[in-house]
């Protein structure tokens, strides 16, 4: 069986890939795609946790999938308000979507 | 006590015109307001007439004694059970002779205003605030309890400051307003804390109460009071005399006198009503309520005593040498308030001894009316000159034979000359000083000398010395400017043959006058020479009367400037008080308290200033506060917490 470390060191990768893309990258839709990732690996402890603790619940593969439903709500709401800010302003660059200071 | 529900009425039809006045007068009523006062005011007059003679000759008097009646009485505000506020009017002689004399000068007032003020912008304000002084003044007159003619007595002063800076386009007038409300005011200081003392040592506000407990020489009270002392005075001392300081305050006593010269900013007929017939006798008035409380308390008469006396030799000196005439008759206000003062210093508690208390009302009724009509005298000639100063006047009484005529009678009256009225409360005053001791009486007749000569000066310098020169006519006023001083020079000629002692005295039993003929000798001559000088010396233009300054030299001069004595204030405020406590505390006002308050708010400014930077607009920034703060709370809560 593979150690719990493991998993743990991927998914902890996992999260600061998706970090670094959601701090570095300009557009928002890589950045929405970075957003997934932390998702995931989060998604990626909850199972292996209660795989390796709790073999007998079934906790954390509920929270996994709320998770999944969350996030894909989640993505529908971001992509239409980039749809939004597209229209606005002809970019999808998060530099210019500085209304947020107002 | 039945029969006396109208009284009600007597403190309350003024307070009507006030409110009227007050309130609708300027828009509705501007050119009727003066005929609403007066008509409300005769009402008053009537109501207090009729009731002066229901207490004197129907029911007040009962075995041989005036009664004390509660005419009215309620519970205004209630502290705790037994203790409260209550409001009331109290009917004894001297609150009862105090209504006709306080509502009849205020009539006379009211009608000569009608003439006096006319044209005036601020006809009906200038009306409604005469209302509002009489409502306060019969107010403060028929209190029951010492609470409620402290309120009175402050409406009294803020009416008086009122009308006193009527014509507030003056800055002259405005300072004069303000000094005589700050003078008061600290006055009245001393007499919160008098009442306040009074009242725990006494148990109770109501006059009657406090002076039963406070007079019998066994009751716990009284020993309490008496076992009581700071700075080695006992409590009841303490207490009387501050509230003779409000008194003195009021009533323009040496050395709280300053303010009433100046308050002669305001219109003449005002100056009449409240700082020469009503409002300044107001301390002698209280003195005489509290007057079984005095008498008992040596310490606190003999300061009334000697206050009264040296004002009254004071003032007069001052009003010899003064050139304004409202300021001399100022002055001699003050002299004669002195006069009432020590008249009620040297008075016994019973019988023949309580002489000097019914001196002292006696004169104060009387003084109420030939001073008014001095001073509406003085107001007339005033109107048609344009001027105050004596050398703008002479030669007047071809132009204005009337209002000379009633000016010699009141002149006369004050001087002291039989029959005229101020003769007989004047010899009952000397009377009662020389049974007391003979330094009172020497002074006293100094000071009736003094009194005659300087009202005479003042009388030949308006209406003879010269023929008149000035620009404008001067004439007799409209008939509403003649009736009230005809009325008044009736009276000061003739009240004087009121058997006073039947009516007021210091026990509430009628007794009989004496009148001692030989004693009156000295007195009368004493006024005669008085006269005599100031005829020498004003009827014609001469030099006598600078070469008379020269004589007294540096003497001359020290009166003349009223013996320095605003000077005195002046120094005292603002090298003293301003210097020493003014600026300090106005610095620790500014730099202590609203400096905290600054800081803090400057702090608030700062830190807002320092971290709005943050808020920049971009989601990557705040995605990196976010990991930043996760990343701090993981560490502290992982490693360094535990």
């Amino acid at each position: 069986m593979i150690p719990v470390s493991h998993i743990l060191f991927l998914s902890a990768t996992l999260f600061f890939i998706g970090m670094y893309g959601f701090v570095t990258r300009k557009n928002l839709i890589t950045m929405l795609m970075a957003l997934e990732l932390m998702l995931n690996s989060v998604n990626i402890n909850f199972v292996a946790f209660n795989k390796y603790l709790y073999p007998g619940k079934l906790d954390g593969i509920f929270f996994t999938i709320f998770i999944i439903a969350v996030a894909a709500a989640e993505a529908a709401v971001a992509i239409s308000i980039i749809i939004n800010l597209y229209r606005m302003h002809k970019t999808i660059d998060v530099g210019a979507a500085t209304e947020l200071k107002h | 006590m039945g029969g006396y529900e109208h009284t009600f009425w007597i403190l309350f039809l003024p307070a009507i015109s006030f409110v009227l006045l007050g309130l609708l007068g300027r828009k509705y009523f501007n050119k009727s307001a003066g005929l609403i006062g007066v008509f409300l005011l005769l009402l008053t007059t009537a109501l207090s007439l009729y009731n002066a003679y229901q207490y004197f000759f129907v029911n007040g008097l009962v075995d041989g004694v005036y009664l004390k009646i509660d005419a009215f009485k309620f519970t205004w505000l209630t502290f705790s059970p037994g203790v409260s506020i209550d409001m009331g009017i109290l009917l004894d002689p001297i609150s009862v002779m105090m209504l006709v004399v306080v509502s009849s000068v205020s009539l006379m007032v009211h009608i000569f205003s009608l003439g006096y003020m006319k044209g005036e912008e601020r006809f009906a304000t200038y009306y409604s605030f005469l209302g509002l002084f009489t409502f306060a003044m019969l107010g403060l007159v028929v209190s029951s309890n010492l609470f409620q003619m402290y309120m009175f007595w402050e409406l009294v002063g803020i009416s008086s400051y009122l009308l006193i800076g009527f014509y507030f386009q003056r800055p002259s007038a405005v300072a004069a307003s303000k000094k005589a409300f700050i003078v008061t005011r600290f006055a009245d200081l001393g007499f919160l804390i008098g009442i306040l003392m009074l009242a725990f040592y006494g148990g109770s506000l109501d006059f009657n109460t406090i002076i039963q407990h406070l007079s019998a020489h066994q009751s716990s009270e009284y020993l309490a009071a008496t076992t009581a002392s700071f700075l080695g005075v006992t409590a009841l001392t303490w207490g009387l005399t501050l509230v003779f300081m409000g008194g003195a305050g009021k009533s323009a006593m040496f050395p709280l006198h300053v303010w009433l010269p100046d308050a002669m900013e305001g219109p003449t007929p005002v100056s009449a009503l409240i700082h020469a017939a009503t409002m300044v006798v107001a301390g002698v008035y209280l003195v005489a309520r509290l007057f079984p409380l005095y008498a008992l308390n040596g310490a606190s008469l003999e300061i009334v005593l000697n206050v009264g006396l040296f004002t009254a030799l004071f003032a007069a000196i001052i009003a010899c040498t003064q050139t304004d005439i409202k300021r001399v008759l100022a002055y001699s206000t003050m002299s004669q308030i002195g006069f009432m003062m020590f008249a009620l210093g040297v008075s016994g508690t019973q019988g023949e001894q309580g002489l000097g208390y019914t001196a002292s009302m006696f004169h104060l009724f009387t003084h109420a009316f030939f001073k008014s009509l001095l001073f509406l005298g003085a107001g007339a000639v005033i109107h048609f000159v344009h001027s105050n100063e004596m050398k703008d006047m002479g030669g007047l009484r071809k132009w204005m034979p009337l209002t000379h005529v009633v000016f010699l009678v009141a002149c006369l009256a004050i001087a002291g000359i039989p029959p005229f009225a101020g003769f007989f409360s004047k010899e009952e005053i000397l009377l009662a000083s020389y049974n007391k001791s003979l330094w009172v009486y020497t002074i006293a007749l100094i000071t009736s000398g003094l009194t005659a000569f300087y009202m005479f000066r003042l009388y030949f310098s308006i209406f003879w010395r010269k023929e008149y020169n000035g620009h404008s006519h001067p004439q007799e006023g409209s008939m509403s400017m003649k009736i009230p001083l005809i009325i008044l020079a009736i009276c000061s000629a003739l009240v004087g043959f009121i058997p006073f002692g039947k009516f007021v005295s210091v026990d509430s039993q009628p007794q009989e006058t004496h009148f001692h003929l030989m004693f009156s000798i000295l007195p009368v001559i004493l006024g005669v020479v008085g006269i005599l000088i100031a005829l020498l010396m004003y009827k014609k233009e001469n030099d006598r009367p600078q070469s008379m300054a020269k004589a007294f030299g540096s003497f001359y001069r020290a009166a003349k400037n009223k013996f320095y004595m605003d000077e005195l204030y002046l120094f005292v405020t603002k090298n003293i008080i301003f210097k020493w406590v003014g600026r300090p505390s106005a610095w620790f006002d500014r730099k202590v308290v609203d400096g905290s308050m600054n800081e803090i708010a400057n702090l608030t400014l700062e830190t807002s200033k320092a971290i709005k930077g943050m808020q920049s607009g971009k989601i990557q920034r705040y995605a990196m506060y976010f990991f930043g703060g996760i990343a701090f709370l993981i560490i502290l809560f992982v490693y360094i917490l535990k």
